[in-house]
């Protein structure tokens, strides 16, 4: 018995001192806030990926691992706005982990930072995925990554209290990188300014409004509807009086819809990694940028 | 400044233009248009970034703006209280099902070799929109979560479940109350729109008629683990078919999960099982050998263990064009106490079962599903003899059935079903049934589980 007591008490003293040592749990829906929160937090955070950048954000399933992470995670990062409807409330509600409830410090919201698209007048679904706070994808305009990354480090440093004052030099250093990115980016990306393209998910309006691109078609006919053969010839048509200079799509979206149009209307297709991971130069988020910006470029030669 | 160097540019243009024409030398031209290039872009990076700075203060702005505007909002509803009484309206989702169904008329149909369960497999033919399912759904409070799930059939509303839920205690602790589908098993706490085929499996329909559900309370725990450790008991009346009247628990269940990811691609889950009861007066109607119709009752101790475990595949995780999911279950099944059929007897039986079923999305939309059942009727006695030499329908047989499926998805809220089932879950009888099936789903975005 006093073996016993002994073992119980190292283990729960392991524990306690693991716990007290341990970085902050970070769990994140997308890995683009999974990167923010690396950035930000360095050595200071332990970061978990909900999803990876070939997965589509709208359908996940709230998966055995997701809720063994969502139970111990000090910290969740989500778009919002949405995106993560289908999954992460049957996620927070089996954590059994008050700390990321919704209103909680440790539930972070990201779309809530930036000004959102898209705001659709009509709340049906006979229009497809639409949200009705905005288009949700809002990672592709860096100035959104900016705002978004000011009001993360600031929740860090509250939920993180005692190195509050790291987070903030990190988010420092980070903002001073990111701006001189942000300009390089900007100049290389002058080129594009007005040029038409056709998207294949509407998940692009924030890169479109960011560098100034001109959609005119989309290839699924309502947002999440796969498209078919019928509307792909209606955009073919429409793009004969309408001429795109490219159709771009995200890493997780099929291939095939984008390549007919490329066959049939002999513009280029761009696959866009969308978020970090989504290309092999998409390490992270100025890769992510890096490549978005060059892969467009690429298209218009 | 900026502007006294554009007005140098345009002089030097100028100035150019002529010294072009009169100096013929083709590489000075090259080089003036080169410098005049050069001067042009760096001049256009800088308004780039001019006006990125001025478009980043005007994001901020517009921040502002949008939080005063949402302040001006609150200040109205402040001033117009009843247009927000309606502002904490529940979520709401209506499930919409209904089928066509070709099978043979068979008015006692039941599972052979097993006491029935208060619902029978069902014997309608032809066109049927039963069971729409009403769902009811929001936050009481901080504290707690209100969950109710009405089906409407011909003539009478079912309370299928009407559950308190806590909303985030700490320490993986979450606490259940009310009527809800048990945690037992993996297909149980499926309502029916959620299930792979269009009926029940085997297994689910001998031991519970469509799932076992509890008058209780739950307490599920998730270990602090990177891979999930789930541990769930339940103390209450249990199913309906118990007919249970007592003071205390008169059915108790455990059950464990354990569940992670092999890669991107694969996740699973693995559960075992216990569900303890006592039953109080099960009634059954059947037949004796001589085609006579009967009624008798049971009365005793139930115990079931089950086994359970679903695998998904999905290329990178990704299931939108492609995915596959198995699922099987196994249960074994002890029961003793009293049969009474005419007269009194002492009952004892020990059954199990197992059923496995893949499902297949093979391009957007389109899904296929193969299903086996299969149940072990073995030991069923009273007062020591074969119970099968009493009642026709509890005759030792073993119930088998394959089932096939194809699905047509056009969205996540709709689906159409076709499958076909050869049915031999009951003795002497072969059965090719078809069923064309829809499920809609309006309202309140439901949530994926796995």
């Amino acid at each position: 018995m006093n073996k016993f007591l002994k073992l119980l008490l190292s283990v729960s003293l392991l524990i306690a001192t693991g716990s007290a040592n341990a970085a902050l749990k970070v769990l994140a829906c997308e890995p683009e806030w999974g990167a923010l929160a690396r950035e930000l937090g360095g050595e200071l955070v332990d970061v978990y990926d909900a999803t990876n950048a070939l997965q589509d954000p709208h359908r996940i399933e709230a998966k055995p691992s997701l809720i063994a992470r969502a139970r111990s995670a000090n910290l969740l990062i989500c778009t919002g706005a949405e995106l993560e409807v289908g999954w992460l409330p049957i996620l927070l509600r089996q954590s059994g982990n008050s700390a990321i409830q919704p209103g909680k410090p440790g539930n972070f919201e990201a779309a809530a930072w930036v000004r959102k698209l898209e705001i659709p007048a009509r709340l049906d679904r006979a229009e497809g995925d639409i949200h009705p706070g905005g288009n949700p994808h809002i990672q592709l305009n860096p100035h959104n990554i900016a705002l978004v990354a000011d009001g993360l480090s600031k929740r860090l440093a509250e939920v993180d209290a005692s190195h509050a004052a790291q987070y903030q030099q990190r988010q420092k250093d980070f903002a001073l990188r990111w701006q001189a990115a942000t300009k390089r980016w900007e100049a290389q990306a002058v080129p594009l300014k007005g040029v038409s393209i056709v998207v294949q998910h509407r998940g692009f309006p924030y890169l479109s409004d960011w560098l100034g691109l001109k959609e005119v078609a989309a290839l699924e006919v309502k947002p999440g509807v796969e498209p078919s053969g019928s509307h792909l010839n209606e955009v073919l048509e429409q793009l004969k009086r309408q001429p795109a200079r490219m159709v771009i799509r995200a890493a997780y979206n099929s291939e095939r819809p984008s390549q007919w149009i490329h066959e049939h209307a002999g513009i280029p297709a761009v696959m866009l990694p969308f978020t970090v991971g989504g290309s092999e130069q998409a390490k992270d988020l100025f890769g992510l940028f890096d490549d978005t910006v060059n892969r467009l470029l690429g298209a218009l030669k | 400044m900026f502007q006294h160097k554009l007005a140098a540019c345009a002089v030097a243009m100028a100035l150019g233009a002529p010294a072009i024409a009169t100096a013929n030398d083709s590489t000075e031209m090259e080089k003036i248009r080169a410098e005049i290039q050069q001067m042009r872009e760096s001049y256009e990076a800088r308004i780039q970034s001019l006006e990125a700075k001025l478009k980043e203060t005007g994001v901020v702005a517009d921040r502002a703006e949008e939080s005063a505007q949402r302040a001006e909002t609150t200040a109205a509803k402040v001033a117009t209280p009843p247009s927000s009484a309606n502002a904490f309206n529940p979520e709401m989702a209506l499930i919409l099902q209904g089928a066509y169904r070709d099978q043979k008329n068979i008015e006692n149909r039941h599972i052979t070799g097993f006491l029935p369960t208060a619902e029978a497999p069902t014997n309608t033919r032809g066109f049927s929109a039963d069971a729409s399912e009403f769902s009811i759904a929001a936050n009481v409070d901080t504290w707690l979560r209100g969950y109710a799930n009405l089906v409407f059939v011909d003539g009478a509303v079912e309370v299928e479940e009407a559950f308190f839920q806590t909303l985030g205690l700490d320490y993986g602790i979450t606490l259940k109350g009310g009527r809800f589908r048990s945690g037992i098993g993996y297909q149980n706490e499926l309502h029916p729109h959620a299930w792979d085929f269009a009926d029940n499996n085997l297994m689910y329909h001998a031991l519970f008629g469509e799932g076992a559900l509890q008058d209780g309370v739950q307490i599920k725990w998730v270990a602090p683990t990177d891979l999930l450790v789930e541990l769930g008991a339940e103390f209450g009346r249990g199913s309906e078919l118990n007919n249970a009247n007592y003071n205390g628990a008169s059915s108790m269940n455990a059950f464990a999960h354990v569940g992670g990811d092999f890669g991107a691609s694969h996740a699973w889950r693995a559960g075992i099982s216990f569900l303890h009861s006592k039953v109080d007066k099960r009634t059954f109607e059947g037949t004796d050998v001589n085609d006579v119709a009967l009624a008798g009752d049971f009365s005793g101790r139930s115990r079931t263990w089950l086994a359970d475990f679903v695998y998904k595949w999905a290329p990178n995780g990704n299931a939108q064009h492609r995915n596959f999911k198995l699922v099987g279950e196994y249960f074994h099944r002890e029961e003793n106490g009293n049969l009474n059929v005419d007269t009194e007897g002492t009952y004892q039986s020990a059954q199990s079962g197992w059923y496995v079923q893949g499902l297949y999305q093979f391009m957007p939309r389109w899904r296929v599903g193969l299903r086996y059942d299969q149940l072990y009727r073995d030991k069923a006695n009273w007062n020591g003899n074969d119970i099968g030499t009493v009642v026709k329908e509890l005759a030792d047989y073993d119930p088998r059935r394959a089932t096939a499926a194809l699905e047509f998805n056009p969205s996540e809220f709709s689906r159409f079903r076709l499958q076909y089932a050869h049915d031999q879950s009951m003795q002497g009888i072969k059965d090719d049934q078809i069923t064309l099936q829809y499920i809609l789903s309006l309202g309140a975005h439901g949530a994926h589980r796995f």
